[in-house]
């Protein structure tokens, strides 16, 4: 278009042959059809979710209304996300930072590796492990915060004999989190600039004091993203809640003792099987409320790491 | 110059200099800046190669011009030690070994339980370290050899789970991981007995199932992302799918339930409703790691087919697919196993049968993990047989897992490497 004159049969710009438009085509299409799925969930829980939002708040269980069904669920799910993230966050800082920094590096590969073993494993297998191991394990713990901490309202009791809190559900989805934060922040520290990294220790900086000041503030945003990308997976997981904790559906900050308050995709996943009617339309709404949550999560997520990115480039 | 400024201001700057160091500092002589670095390399460092350096290296300009810059330091080094001592290379390992072996000694002497006894081991092995790095080696080194030691405890603590539930899969799955597990269904099954051949039947085809409409859409994707995209679609299909993969696993399965009960009625159950499901879940995993392999694929080899005359499409068939294809077979085989272990995307859409149900559309269908999740929840008379057997179903889950990683890593190592 831009180059006339030059030659008057000028070869055409590009032969659109038929094997090129239909591989074209179906890529594209791939494409949007990914988008429409995407839009398709959201499009279909809200269709089958509306029954419930439209009904009277007297048809929906416990009476309260849909948002007094939902409320005390998603705080339990925050809350349990919550414990995660903050168990997993250091650790995983930390483990990025054995890995890039501190292993000898013939080891760093097979560590890696060892680190998203975690995340292969299957969550309901880490449920089984939770309420067989965990549990039991941490009981005498419980006691012991109960007794020695107890004046904090977060470990008031009293302490479950059965270890199924929101405490060992909390570590447990700081394990499964554990690999997908790491990922991140494994990758933002070492691509820290070099010349910062020599640069610090060549003014004599220990290794500590390097990392604190070049490996540190260049990873802050992607560990951020990683973390915010943890939160959005503690936030659905479902099966390791499901097993473990043992629900009651009180809205408590109280950890360690057996009230806890249930998450959205735990009630789902025990309710659903044996729900039929409008309860059904109840549980898609729940799942539409957290498809909304995490997908908020992601995004904020997924914006920060992006925009890491692309200022390390 | 600058050097012999400095030793004027020597004397009112820096009193406490020992009269011999000041002896050699005439000024501005190459040879005599290096007897000065000579004496500072005595005081300071391990004698022998400190003392060694300067007298090898001082006539070498740019040595020089270091020890010209040298009596600054020289100057400052009385008041305060430029290095002090170091511990053995050996010292962390060392008081680590004696306080574990007093910590395991408490252990079976039953002063201490061996969880408490390990995690107090670690904290003090590094609180003994660095109190002593500190004596020894003043508080920047303590803190660094501190640091270090949080952090290897710290990695060490994130391994424990894995390292224990392995052994607990293991040793509790063992006792019913035998042939009647593969061969038997769990019709009629009440007690003890039975196996769980059609819930990995089930697993099998509702994965085979997911893995068939994921696969073509997902490699389509990437292809379009990396060879074709531009402009807002691109940008908006790259942001998506990275979303897509935080999708709750539940809410995938109340998406295929929801999906299907419009078409089929509210109580519908099938197996293809779990590959539904899953493949929501597994299309973003093989989307992004197909696009990693495709944007390892040198530029240069597509510009040589496109300058041989052939089209863009067989280009992309015949060079870029064949050259990326052990990488994208290993992100394929992880996705698998990705999704092979979701369970709540196939307890609400699949539902729970006690027979072999080969039709995907035809029904309930069981499913391993879904099998595992049950029979732990809901165990029948004899309770311990149930639970024995969710073990075992853990067990064949987690192998069949670790097998499909550890292929994939083998092939992408085989065959994968060449393409950097």
């Amino acid at each position: 278009m831009s180059t006339p004159d030059i030659t008057a049969d000028a070869p055409p710009k590009g032969v659109k042959r038929p094997g090129d438009r239909i591989f074209t085509g179906l890529a594209t299409g791939s494409g949007i059809a990914i988008l429409t799925v995407l839009a398709g969930v959201a499009t279909f829980l809200i269709v089958k979710a509306w029954p419930a939002i439209t009904a009277g708040s007297d048809e929906i269980k416990g009476d309260g209304g849909l948002i007094a069904y939902i409320a005390p669920l998603a705080f339990g799910t925050v809350l349990g996300s919550l414990i995660a993230i903050v168990i997993a966050v250091p650790m995983a800082m930390a483990v990025s930072l054995f890995i890039s920094h501190y292993a000898p590096r013939r080891l760093a590969q097979p560590l890696s590796y060892v680190v998203d073993l975690l995340a292969a494993i299957p969550s309901v297998v880490y449920g089984l492990w939770g309420i067989a191991v965990l549990g039991p394990a941490a009981v005498s713990l419980h006691a012991w915060l109960a007794d020695n901490l107890g004046f904090i309202p977060l470990f008031s009791g009293p302490p479950s004999v059965t270890g199924r809190t929101m405490l060992v559900v909390g570590v447990v989805l700081a394990v499964m989190i554990l690999p997908i934060i790491t990922a991140i922040t494994r990758e933002v520290y070492s691509q820290t600039p070099r010349k910062q990294i020599e640069g610090a220790l060549a003014l004599g900086a220990t290794r500590w004091e390097m990392i604190r000041m070049t490996v540190l503030p260049f990873g802050r945003s992607g560990l951020i993203g990683g973390a915010m990308l943890g939160l959005g997976r503690a936030l659905g997981e479902t099966m390791a809640v499901t097993i473990i904790l043992s629900a009651t559906g009180t809205v408590t900050f109280d950890l360690i003792s057996s009230d806890n308050p249930s998450t959205i995709a735990a009630n789902i996943a025990l309710d659903f099987p044996e729900s039929s009617g409008l309860d059904v339309n109840v549980l898609i709404a729940s799942g539409l409320a957290l498809f909304a949550i995490t997908l908020v999560v992601n995004m904020i997520a997924r914006t920060v790491i992006v925009r890491t990115e692309k200022a390390s480039r | 110059m600058s050097s012999s400024r400095d030793d004027q201001t020597t004397p009112t700057h820096a009193p406490p200099v020992p009269d011999d160091q000041q002896q050699g500092a005439g000024p501005d002589q190459p040879g005599a800046a290096g007897d000065r670095a000579a004496d500072r390399g005595a005081a300071a460092a391990p004698p022998a190669t400190g003392g060694a350096r300067p007298a090898t290296t001082g006539p070498r300009p740019t040595a020089t011009a270091a020890a010209v810059g040298g009596p600054t330091d020289g100057v400052v080094a009385p008041m305060r030690p430029i290095t002090t001592g170091s511990l053995p290379r050996l010292a962390p390992w060392l008081v680590t070994a004696a306080v574990s072996a007093v910590a395991l000694a408490l252990i079976l002497a039953d002063v201490l339980a061996p969880g408490v006894g390990a995690v107090a081991a670690a904290i003090a092995s590094g609180l003994v370290v660095y109190g002593w790095s500190r004596a020894v080696e003043g508080p920047r080194r303590a803190l660094d050899r501190g640091v270090t030691f949080a952090v290897a405890g710290t990695f060490l603590v994130a391994i424990t789970p894995l390292a224990s539930l392995l052994y607990t899969v293991v040793s509790r799955g063992l006792p019913r991981f035998d042939t009647a597990f593969f061969t038997e269904s769990g019709r009629n099954v009440v007690g003890a007995g039975g196996g769980a051949e059609h819930a990995i039947v089930g697993t099998l085809i509702i994965t085979g199932a997911a893995t068939l409409i994921s696969v073509p859409i997902g490699i389509m994707a990437a292809i379009y992302l990396q060879e074709y995209g531009k402009g807002r679609l691109k940008a908006a299909l790259t942001f998506f799918v990275d979303v897509m993969t935080g999708i709750p696993s539940i809410v995938a399965g109340l998406f295929a339930f929801a999906l299907f009960s419009i078409f089929f009625g509210p109580g519908v159950r099938m197996g293809i409703m779990g590959a539904v499901a899953l493949s929501v879940l597994m299309i973003p995993i093989v989307v992004r790691s197909t696009e990693e392999m495709l944007k390892i694929v040198p530029q240069h080899l597509r510009e040589a087919s496109y300058a041989l005359g052939v089209p863009k499409w067989r280009t992309i068939l015949k060079v870029v697919l064949p050259t990326a294809l052990a990488g994208i077979v290993t992100g394929v085989m992880v996705a698998i196993a990705r999704v092979m272990g979701e369970t709540a995307p196939l307890l609400i859409t699949t539902g729970v049968l006690s027979s072999t149900n080969t039709d995907p559309f035809d029904g309930r269908m069981h499913s391993l993990p879904v099998y595992a999740y049950n029979q732990y929840k809901f165990p029948g008379v004899d309770k311990q047989a149930f639970i024995d057997r969710a073990w075992a179903a853990a067990l064949t889950l987690i192998l069949i897992v670790m097998l499909l990683n550890v292929i994939a890593r083998l092939i992408y190592r085989r065959y994968g490497t060449e393409i950097r």
